[in-house]
């Protein structure tokens, strides 16, 4: 009840905010669903000229889905998109850029092997007796370069710049295609910190010229440097629009997790027992790419939440200990004894399980029958000489159907034809099947409906109580919360505190990860 | 210091001087004009079918139908004039449309129904190899005026087959250097996404290629015809592996969006060069050339993965 | 039960195979006669089975390869060296003639595994890897052949491709001990599902520890194998080494073969009895044609047809397309 007050006030400030000025873009009631899921329920959001406007949410919150509908990539289902009053519907990213909308991505879009001249002017080449006027493209583009205060060789390919100027690149060539809203979809995430100011420094050049940005990154320093207003939304909900100014770090992060901080506590029902186990597995130190210098253990039988924001390393870390990934440094031990896992065959050998975020491309294998998607991992684990038989496999399988209630005909469909959830179901039993020692799960609850969520994290403490570990990620803070014996919480790829027992809460994580570096 | 992206082509001209200069000191006469005139003269309908090919290969696609289609044009033509008496230019004319159609269809299977291209462009090369041999599978002499006529004038001044490929490579060099659509060319092999994004009509530019390479193939064929002064229906075969190499061996990447068709005719006269060597050896017979041909194309595919493995390297970071 | 026959895309290849025998027996007299002579069935279905065994014998290997998502177009130069080598070793050199089987294997075995090497360990792409060895395996054959036709005779070698046993061509027995060993190979171990799991998925059979480098190894010397084998079955019908022409466009055929069976380009499902159908139907298709009067070269444009036919049928886009029209009716 507080909350919808709340927002209600924030509304009515909204109103009169906008009433000398009417809003660039607004976007009202907008929804869209894709099979199974809500991304968005009915929201709204407005950028005003000159304006540099976050869009704050967690994974899954609806940010995406929302840029991808503004830039013409999805069509919304129902709502409606106005840009400067005129009622708008780019079917297309082609349409809205026509429109004046362009978006610039963390993967720039550009041709890498094409020069930066070439891609700003890319199908709007200038010709003179037909042929290309290399020199107007050339003079044209240091032109655009230079009104983003930056005089570099347009000559030179895209490939052989850093980040920074590709996205710089990809800005000129929307200016010069007469954008007026500009979305930047977390561009700074590879970016190093005077890079970022560079980028800031031309973000706020455009907004003195009168230009709409919409800002989407996980680093919450940079969104409290450069934003004017905040749009919060949460599963596909819009939350709240508060001026930067006025909303406290701590009350963006509950409001972008889902609780308020004075709300009842939900504590972890994790006994603190575990402590006295002695770990089976150490890391140490262990780093690359965004990680820094992780170190962490499990114990038997335990939960291992990992905690924080979108971009703290959570999965980087899960993949540097599955093998995916190769760490730059750092060691793992398991049982005292240090191991490699080098790729995620030996990982597997040494009884290590991991369940990946994205389930549709790296966990599923769609036109395999439930059955095969079961066995597979025990399979690849005895070799290919070593085959089960039809019917062990069979018996296997509807081992798992039963024990994890997969909702399916028969073990012989293919498991592209499953829901998402019993997808999940059906990875989770591929690693059940090893019977590992220790099971990775990063967000096993994403994008399945809520009953299958309830019950995917029954079978975590269930199994956990069989005496299998579990690493555990998850956007849900609360699911963490409830799950997890014990809690790193990570902000920007490092450690930044350990919960144990009773001290887990979504307060005392929310503070670990609002507090300021010291 | 040369940049990133002509290590390729640097690669090639070194490859080009490296062996015109053995073949020069190892073999008396080697360096000479003739031998240089007849090096292109011999290779020009490999050229055109290798010009197209590298703009179908810049795209990020490949065209199995270029032989084919040379052995498709020549015996059509041969059939045109020897039995039809059509007049050549309306023979040459009708072959070069009916290579620019089925260049088209197969652009279109391509870019409309997302058939992979090399599968559309196998079944195309089945069908025009299929379709020459039905017109007849007897090499047919052409004996007309017209053809006697580029003969002599090829005696006299400059073969015409040579004028024909240089002029092409010229035009080439102009439509994938200084024409929206030769630049689309490279953005679409490059990053398709990217080009669809950027507005580039990627399916017209997909087609427009396929048209170019049929094109340019049935070009290929009438130099050839005139090169033999003979239609045969089975030319050209296995003539599509060659231009890919030449190529590849040009310093174009197969993965597309990176390559010159000023590479291409180096690729091209490094091929002459081998062949021309080899004739020159005596001893040594025309399956070396295919062996070689097989080396250095492994040669640059390693490059090429090299340079590309370091630049996502570098990129990555 | 329903979604096995459901999944089951064999009846289509099937229903062509009947209906393209049903035409040719009406519009060909004779064309299901089969005769007898010392011992011996003749007619044109025996023709059709022994013509058609090479290219089953390759596209058994090509089954594979196109599963994992690759394609093999080394395997009509590798038919080349193989009749090449056993031409030498046998015919010039006088070795004995299992000997000479064997060594022969053994190389083509090694020749598969190098594109496999280049798939796998160094990631090249399997068209272009595979172009090499297309490019350079003819030389290579040329070169041991010295450019000409080795004929040469050996009886026992020559029984392979022109004997008989149980009264039809010994080839149908080698496509079929073929075809069997193979079958056990993938489906009594669990290889053909880590190349099904690999071609529909390579990212996610690697998170569940398939060593997909080993497999797509094995897949490629394997198809080097079955080329080895088709090179020998034609050499021996012929009883010489043609470096020139031999397993000219075959790897195209087997492709076809493999395509028209049911296994998508894309890999994934493969199915071996599929890839058996679509060779039967490639060559009756030729044979009908020939048997029209009409010259065979028709049976190229044939091919083209039925090739985009197939390539259409699997065509996302085109499905798509034509879904949306039948929904939009």
């Amino acid at each position: 009840m507080r909350r919808g007050a709340y927002r209600l006030a924030e509304e009515i400030k909204q109103i009169e905010r906008d009433a000398g000025d009417a809003p660039l873009l607004e976007i009202r009631g907008v929804c869209k669903s894709f099979p199974g899921v809500k991304a968005l329920e009915n929201v709204d959001f407005t950028l005003k000229r000159g304006e540099i406007h976050s869009l704050m949410g967690e994974n899954g919150a609806g940010k995406s889905t929302l840029i991808k509908i503004l830039t013409g990539a999805y069509r919304r289902d129902t709502g409606q998109i106005t840009i400067e009053g005129r009622r708008i519907d780019p079917h297309s990213p082609l349409e809205a850029q026509a429109i004046g909308i362009s978006a610039v991505f963390q993967e720039v879009n550009l041709i890498p092997d094409l020069s930066i001249a070439e891609n700003i002017y890319l199908g709007r080449e200038p010709m003179a007796f037909g042929r290309i006027d290399w020199k107007r493209v050339h003079r044209g583009a240091e032109a655009a370069m230079r009104r983003l205060d930056l005089d570099i060789d347009v000559g030179q390919s895209v490939r052989s710049c850093s980040i920074a100027v590709q996205q710089l690149t990809a800005i000129a060539r929307a200016l010069d295609v007469d954008a007026r809203v500009l979305v930047l979809d977390e561009p700074t995430s590879s970016l190093a910190a005077h890079e970022v100011e560079k980028l800031f420094a031309v973000m706020r050049k455009l907004r003195g010229e009168g230009f709409g940005i919409v800002f989407i990154s996980h680093f919450l320093d940079q969104i409290y440097e450069i934003s004017d207003r905040l749009t919060v939304l949460r599963n596909g909900k819009l939350v709240g629009v508060h001026a930067a100014s006025d909303l406290p770090r701590l009350e963006l992060i509950s409001l972008m997790l889902g609780r308020e901080i004075s709300e009842v506590e939900e504590t972890s029902a994790g006994e603190t027992r575990k402590e006295e186990i002695k770990p089976f597995l150490k890391a140490r130190g262990l780093s690359g790419g965004v990680v820094k210098k992780m170190d962490f253990e499990v114990r038997p039988g335990e939960v291992l939440g990992f905690a924080g924001l979108l971009g703290a390393g959570r999965t980087e870390t899960a993949q540097m200990l599955f093998g995916i990934d190769r760490a730059a440094s750092g060691t793992v031990e398991m049982d005292e004894e240090q191991v490699r896992t080098a790729s995620p065959r030996r990982a597997i050998e040494k009884g290590i399980g991991f369940c990946p975020e994205d389930r549709r491309n790296a966990g599923i294998i769609p036109n395999l029958s439930v059955r095969e998607n079961i066995v597979a991992a025990l399979q690849a684990r005895r070799g290919w000489l070593r085959r089960l038989s039809i019917k062990k496999q069979r018996e296997i399988s509807a081992e798992y159907i039963k024990m994890l209630s997969i909702a399916t005909t028969d073990a012989e469909k293919p498991v592209a034809h499953l829901s998402g959830g019993n997808q999940q179901k059906v990875i989770l039993a591929r690693w059940l099947a090893l019977q590992p020692r220790l099971l990775i799960l990063d967000e096993p609850t994403r994008g399945i409906d809520v009953g299958a969520k309830a019950e995917i994290e029954k079978r975590i403490k269930e199994l956990c109580g069989g005496g299998m570990s579990i690493i555990f990620i998850s956007s849900e803070l609360e699911e963490v919360v409830r799950d997890s014996h014990r809690v790193v919480v990570m902000r920007e790829g490092s450690k930044i505190g350990e919960l144990a027992g009773g001290d887990i809460s979504l307060s005392s994580i929310i503070k670990l990860i609002a507090e300021k570096e010291v | 210091m040369i940049s990133k992206k002509h290590i390729p082509l640097a690669a090639t001209l070194a490859v080009f001087a490296l062996l015109y200069a053995a073949a020069s000191v190892s073999f008396e006469g080697f360096f000479s004009v003739r031998v240089f005139t007849n090096l292109l003269n011999d290779n020009a309908f490999l050229g055109l079918a290798a010009i197209g090919m590298t703009f179908v290969i810049l795209s990020g696609g490949i065209d199995l139908s270029v032989g084919a289609m040379i052995g498709f044009t020549s015996i059509f033509i041969a059939t045109m004039i020897q039995r039809y008496h059509v007049n050549p230019i309306v023979a040459i004319v009708a072959a070069l449309a009916i290579g620019s159609l089925l260049g088209a269809s197969m652009g279109c299977l391509i870019a409309w129904f997302k058939l992979p291209p090399f599968l559309a462009t196998l079944a195309g090369m089945f069908f025009a190899r299929g379709m020459g041999l039905i017109i007849s599978m007897e090499s047919i002499p052409i004996k007309s005026g017209f053809f006697k006529a580029i003969e002599t004038f090829g005696y006299n001044f400059y073969p015409v087959t040579t004028i024909v490929f240089l002029a092409v490579v010229l035009i080439a060099l102009y439509v994938a250097h200084f024409t929206k659509f030769g630049r689309g060319v490279y953005a679409v092999g490059g990053s398709e996404d990217s080009a669809m994004l950027m507005g580039l009509p990627v399916s017209r530019i997909k087609i427009m290629v396929y048209t170019l390479s049929g094109f340019c193939s049935a070009l290929a064929g009438i130099v050839y015809t005139i090169y033999t002064t003979s239609g045969n229906a089975t030319a050209g075969t296995t003539l599509e592996m060659d231009a890919i190499a030449a190529v590849v061996i040009g310093g174009t990447l197969l993965t597309g969006g990176v390559g010159y068709v000023a590479g291409t005719v180096v690729g091209i006269l490094i091929l002459g060069t081998i062949q021309t060597m080899i004739t020159f050896e005596g001893t040594l017979s025309s399956w070396w050339t295919r062996i070689a041909i097989g080396g250095l194309l492994l040669l640059f595919i390693f490059l090429q993965r090299f340079i590309q493995t370091r630049a996502q390297g570098a990129t990555r970071k | 039960m329903m979604a096995r026959i459901k999944s089951s895309k064999l009846i289509w290849p099937l229903l062509a195979l009947i209906v393209l025998l049903a035409l040719n027996g009406f519009f060909t007299p004779g064309f299901f006669h089969i005769e007898i002579k010392s011992g011996r069935f003749y007619g044109h279905i025996i023709d059709i089975m022994n013509q058609a065994a090479p290219v089953m014998l390759l596209s058994l290997g090509m089954t594979l390869v196109i599963a994992t998502g690759g394609v093999d177009l080394s395997v009509g130069a590798v038919m080349a060296i193989s009749g090449a080598v056993m031409a030498l070793l046998t015919g010039k050199s006088g070795v004995f003639m299992p000997a000479g089987l064997l060594l022969t294997l053994i190389l083509c075995v090694i020749a598969g595994t190098w594109n496999g090497l280049l798939v796998s360990a160094f990631d090249i792409q399997p068209i272009v890897a595979t172009l090499i060895l297309m490019v350079a395996g003819r030389g290579i054959a040329q070169l041991l052949t010295q450019g000409q036709i080795l004929t040469f005779h050996d009886s026992s070698f020559a029984f392979i491709g022109s004997g008989s046993f149980a009264g039809l061509p010994f080839s149908v027995t080698v496509v079929l001990v073929w075809l069997a060993v193979t079958a056990v190979l993938s489906r009594a171990t669990a290889i053909g599902m880590f190349v099904e799991s690999i071609g529909d998925n390579t990212k996610a059979s690697r998170y569940a520890g398939i060593s997909v480098n080993t497999v797509k190894l094995f897949v490629y010397a394997f198809s080097g194998l079955c080329a080895g084998m088709a090179g020998l079955l034609v050499a021996s019908g012929v009883n010489a080494a043609d470096s020139n022409n031999a397993g000219l466009y075959y790897e195209l055929d087997a492709i076809l073969a493999v395509i028209v069976g049911g296994t998508a380009m894309s890999g994934g499902r493969f199915s071996l009895i599929g890839s058996m159908i679509g060779a039967l139907i490639i060559q009756t298709l030729t044979t009908s044609i020939r048997a029209q009067n009409v010259p065979v070269e028709f049976a190229l444009v044939v091919k083209a047809i039925v090739a985009l036919a197939v390539f259409l049928l699997q065509s996302d886009a085109f499905n798509k397309m034509f879904a949306g029209r039948k929904a939009g009716v």
